[in-house]
């Protein structure tokens, strides 16, 4: 589904990404766990296409199709889907109207059919109720006035209406208290636990995994992974400490 | 007045006066609108269609009435909506005015309000969304005369340049002959938010759907408080700025 080569990436000039090398076979939860300014963010980034994270080295293919080759909207089509760390407040757009013209948009340029109104209130009311989130908020402008478990939860509503191939979800455990943590785990496990789908979860701490159990685990440090492992590695971080786990 | 007017005169230092030579026989008298004590007065200005979209409207508000002026501004050449309001006692005024064009235009909105009695009151808010080498202004003088006290008189101007080309003017004026008033006022001129842009490309919206839908959202809420048939203009609003954004 997603294989990283050699990748090494820069923003504003500085080396961020040095030699990353990973795959994420299809049907397989992967983990990234490091320290801070490991490059967590940006391999998220990099991934998702921002601008000023640029790619000086390396590869990355996802379903095959060369990743950088395509534009962030096109990835978005192609069936990846990028979670944030920080969801983006957009004053004077519903959410309803953000999330129903992005998914046309995605349906439009794969070919397919647009939904209608009353078809994308009924799929968004259903992708709510499975995350536990009052369907009303989604007439709200996009994430203004929401907490931050609210915006988690709102990510992964997107994710549920999107139904990507691949999910690549920048530390959304961060912030978020325990009751939010299990609905984020929850949706993650309906959503994404399928034979035909990947995620790549990058976090800080082992408590998501307590709620999504990864295939594989992998540190990363200093811009490179340098270990990998079962969901027991996990755990070792957690007791030991990143400096003792990458050494 | 009746000579065509210059850019010497302060209401008119951003205008295309060449545009304006070839229409102004028809616009030296404003137009005039009276609405009298205790009365409601809803408008939606939709624009005429024509390359150069001129309106002039000297508007008096007697005791107690209430005006709603809603106008979209997107003449391909040159558009200017000029409003001249008299305010009595315990008026009302609101203008919610959009600036949208792209190319070579100008467009501009031009308000004197006069608040000559007590209490009366006034809020303006306008958007301006600029591309190509468009020109958007937004004029609004504000006389307080000595009789005005309760005055409360409040602008909101903000703009949105989308290239380089583009320029956005925006000038408050106040002349304010009594103490006991509030009058506020705030302008802003900026640029497409860049987090926004790449939050919507990461959830499929091509940029230029991106940068409509963001310019929507930054345009839609004059048209919130429009009671009954909003005419089209959130529609039309929509259609230019589509256009712009391309």
């Amino acid at each position: 589904m997603l294989k990283i080569e050699n990748l090494h990436a820069t923003v504003a000039d500085k080396p961020i990404l040095n030699g990353l090398t990973l795959t994420v076979p299809t049907g397989e939860i992967h983990a990234i766990m490091g320290p801070n300014g490991a490059g967590k963010s940006t391999l998220a980034y990099v991934l998702g296409g921002r601008p000023g994270y640029e790619v000086t080295q390396g590869s990355a293919t996802f379903d095959g199709r060369d990743l950088f080759a395509m534009e962030p909207h096109e990835r978005a089509a192609a069936g990846m889907f990028l979670g944030f760390q920080y969801p983006v407040e957009i004053p004077g757009v519903s959410y309803l109207q953000f999330l129903r013209e992005s998914l046309n948009s995605q349906r439009r340029s794969r070919g397919e059919k647009e939904l209608s109104g009353a078809e994308f209130i009924r799929l968004a009311k259903d992708k709510a109720a499975l995350l536990g989130m009052d369907a009303e908020m989604l007439k709200r402008p996009v994430n203004v006035g929401f907490s931050g478990g609210e915006k988690k939860r709102a990510e992964m509503v997107q994710m549920g209406i999107m139904d990507p191939k691949l999910a690549i979800l920048d530390e959304t455990d961060s912030g978020l208290d325990i009751d939010a943590l299990r609905a984020v785990g929850a949706g993650i496990n309906s959503i994404m636990r399928n034979p035909q789908k990947s995620v790549l979860l990058i976090t800080h701490y082992q408590r998501l995994l307590d709620y999504v159990t990864p295939d594989q685990v992998h540190v990363l440090s200093k811009g490179r992974i340098v270990r990998s492992g079962g969901p027991e590695l996990a755990h070792e971080l957690e007791r030991e400490g990143y400096a003792e786990a990458a050494a | 007045m009746t000579a065509l007017p210059t850019r010497k005169l302060e209401a008119y230092r951003y205008a295309d006066i060449d545009a304006l030579r070839d229409v102004w026989d028809g616009l030296a008298q404003p137009e005039r609108v009276e609405i009298a004590a205790q009365q409601r007065l809803q408008q939606i200005w939709l624009p005429s269609g024509d390359e150069v979209d001129i309106r002039r409207v000297e508007m008096t508000l007697q005791k107690g009435a209430t005006a709603r002026i809603f106008a979209l501004n997107n003449a391909p050449r040159y558009g200017r909506f000029e409003l001249d309001v008299t305010m009595h006692e315990g008026a009302d005024f609101a203008l919610y005015g959009a600036n949208i064009g792209g190319g070579n235009s100008t467009l501009e909105i031009v308000t004197t309000l006069r608040h000559i009695a007590p209490g009366a009151t006034s809020h303006q808010t306008v958007r301006s969304v600029l591309g190509d080498k468009a020109t958007g202004s937004f004029l609004g003088k504000i006389e307080v005369a000595r009789e005005g006290q309760q005055t409360d008189a409040e602008q909101s101007v903000k703009a949105m340049l989308l290239h380089r080309g583009a320029t956005a003017n925006a000038k408050p004026e106040l002349e304010i002959y009594a103490d006991d008033v509030k009058c506020a006022h705030g302008a802003t001129v900026g640029e497409l938010d860049r987090n926004q842009l790449f939050y919507a490309a990461a959830r499929g919206l091509d940029p230029a759907s991106a940068r409509a839908l963001l310019l929507e959202g930054f345009v839609g809420g004059l048209w919130g408080d429009i009671d009954g048939d909003d005419l089209g203009i959130a529609d039309l609003a929509r259609a230019t700025l589509h256009k712009v954004a391309a």
